[in-house]
């Protein structure tokens, strides 16, 4: 069987090669925007109640009489059921990693040496699968597990601003005591 | 292949200047719960959802992921269309007649307080090359047609300041409005030119607000269940928006939505045959604009008449935006179509209470997407 090179087309146009000299000399037109939106959302019921809470350094989820889950953040309504949720429940600020990630890159793209360890939580007290999105801390990357006990690390109360990051990270819960901690 | 589709329960949150008591989410809930319980519908039947929503009012990239929850779509076919709600209608009879659902939700709403600068959000729709870097409130666009358009036809300021009276007085009977009230044509020429000749007075406030629409093929429409208004005709078109070559004068784009949604419905003589009229006034000259664009009126001038000796009024002989229009409820982004054509489906039903018409057979709606876009919706309805 013989074997055939296919010859690449002659390249006809030429292209121009650019460097930062030519756009500094004004050699390029160039138009630039930055856009000025800003937003603001309102939190409604669900959430304005769960971040108020979160100031308070308390977790607080919503049941579904219907499915019986605990949902947490809270919602007004069920997805599944598609009925309004039924009352407000306190949750522990502990749970079990459910699922982690060790990222080397930060959002604005620097490689990172410590990676930052991104982790859904499932919350004590709330339904299986029910979790919130945070960051785990005080453990080497190396020892992260999936199923692995955390435990909410506060902000004084002071720092606490009525944001999600009012818990400042979740730590591994000490075996022997399994309280919530402060951070100093 | 289902022929017909009708529209069999509407859901509506009173338009407001804000909703801080609400999440965006919450106040679609509110919407989907009323629709569902007007149309006797339960949310799992529902086959296919369509929302109306812009990534840039809601401040969040793929809006669409966020919608589901709370509309009861989860696991179902869900798209987000970046457009006024009656592309969402006509996006909804476009599944009903293909015939591969039965039951299609139409949702849209406003979060409009929640706009720090909205100005730099219409802004950012302007040709970034040609037409950004002169720095111009994006309001003027609405001053350099209506400019064009008053010239062209001999409508006057004083026949649109008649608009907004009209309007916001109309206003008054709906419980749903957030801008009602006992306005006269002189109070708007006293206010001040935003960009001449359009004054302050004449542009539509913004307002928050939620609608939901239920639509059905006819085997789900029983009229013993579920009081369904037939979707007669629907058209939606864009003519070019090129600001320095587009028609100034024409609104075009709704020329050729009307002659669509009229070929559907068989109308050929929309006076006749039209009973009420809910149509775009975001700025007060655009309700003239479109009825012309519409074919009201054989002479554009007659349009401006029209306002001023009282024809288009509730009481006249061709009522337009009796719901208050834009003007009168608030301009609720991509929500304002479904506002307009849930009054009809309201007056239709002759359940508009104190503004109840008459004689409510037909209705027309139609949208405008606002500046500086030339994208416009006809829907046509019919008892
Ligand atoms: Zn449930």
């Amino acid at each position: 069987m013989t074997h055939r090179t296919i010859k690449p087309a002659p390249n006809i146009v030429q292209g121009t090669p650019l460097d930062a000299k030519a756009l500094k000399r004004g050699k390029i037109f160039l138009n630039s925007y930055a856009p000025a939106l800003r937003y603001t959302w309102d939190t409604g019921e669900a959430m304005g109640r769960y971040l108020a809470e979160l100031k308070n350094g308390r977790l607080i989820a919503r049941s579904c009489r219907k499915c019986e889950r605990v949902m947490i953040p809270p919602r007004m309504f069920c997805e599944r059921c598609f009925r309004p949720t039924d009352d407000w429940v306190y949750v522990k600020a502990t749970g079990t990693v459910n699922t982690f990630s060790l990222c080397y890159v930060s959002w604005d793209v620097r490689r990172l040496k410590q990676p930052e360890i991104p982790a859904v939580i499932e919350i004590d007290g709330a339904s299986p699968g029910m979790g919130i999105l945070h960051l785990v801390r005080k453990v080497a990357p190396k020892d992260v597990r999936i199923g692995m006990r955390v435990a909410a690390v506060w902000k004084p109360p002071a720092q606490r601003t009525g944001s999600i990051t009012d818990i400042a990270y979740w730590m591994p819960i000490n075996r022997r005591s399994q309280r919530t901690v402060s951070a100093k | 292949m289902n022929e017909r589709v009708a529209i069999i329960g509407v859901g509506v949150m009173a338009a407001r200047p804000s909703s801080e008591h609400l999440s965006f989410k919450e106040m679609m809930f509110e919407a989907a719960q009323k629709a569902y319980a007007d149309a006797g519908i339960d949310a799992h039947e529902v086959e296919s959802f369509v929302t109306c929503a812009e990534d840039l009012t809601e401040g969040i990239s793929i809006f669409d992921e966020y919608t589901p929850d709370q509309l009861g779509a989860v696991q179902k076919p869900m798209h987000t269309l970046t457009q006024d709600g009656l592309y969402g209608i006509a996006d909804a009879v476009m599944q009903l007649r293909s015939g591969l659902v039965g039951l299609v939700v139409v949702e849209a709403h406003s979060k409009h307080s929640n706009l720090e600068n909205p100005n730099s959000i219409l802004n950012y729709a302007l040709d970034p090359v040609y037409n950004r870097p002169l720095d111009f409130n994006p309001h003027v666009i609405a001053g350099l047609e209506m400019n064009g358009f008053l010239h062209a036809t001999g409508i006057t300021q004083a026949q649109c300041a008649q608009v907004v009276a009209k309007n916001r007085t109309h206003a008054l009977k709906n419980i749903a409005a957030a801008y009602p009230m006992n306005l006269r044509a002189e109070d708007v020429q006293s206010s001040p030119y935003l960009c001449y000749p359009l004054r302050d007075a004449e542009m539509a406030k913004s307002a928050d607000g939620c609608v939901v629409v239920v639509l059905a093929g006819a085997s789900r429409a029983q009229p013993s269940k579920s009081r369904p208004v037939w979707i007669r005709g629907v058209g939606f078109t864009n003519d070019s928006p090129t600001l320095e070559s587009r028609d100034w004068i024409d609104a075009q784009y709704i020329r050729a939505a009307a002659a669509m949604a009229y070929g559907q419905a068989g109308i050929k003589d929309p006076v006749a045959e039209i009973d009420l009229f809910e149509v775009d006034d975001a700025y007060a000259y655009k309700e003239l604009q479109h009825l012309v664009a519409l074919g009201i009126y054989p002479q554009a001038v007659a349009a401006g008449r029209a306002v001023e000796n009282g024809e288009s009024g509730a009481a006249g002989k061709m009522p337009v935006n009796v719901s208050g229009g834009s003007l009168g409820i608030g301009h609720t982004l991509e929500a304002s179509g479904l506002y307009r054509l849930a009054e009809i489906v309201c007056q239709l039903r002759g359940e508009a209470g104190p503004r109840q018409l008459p004689r409510a057979k037909v209705g027309l709606a139609q949208s405008w997407r606002g500046v500086p876009t030339t994208s416009g919706a006809v829907v046509i309805l019919g008892r």
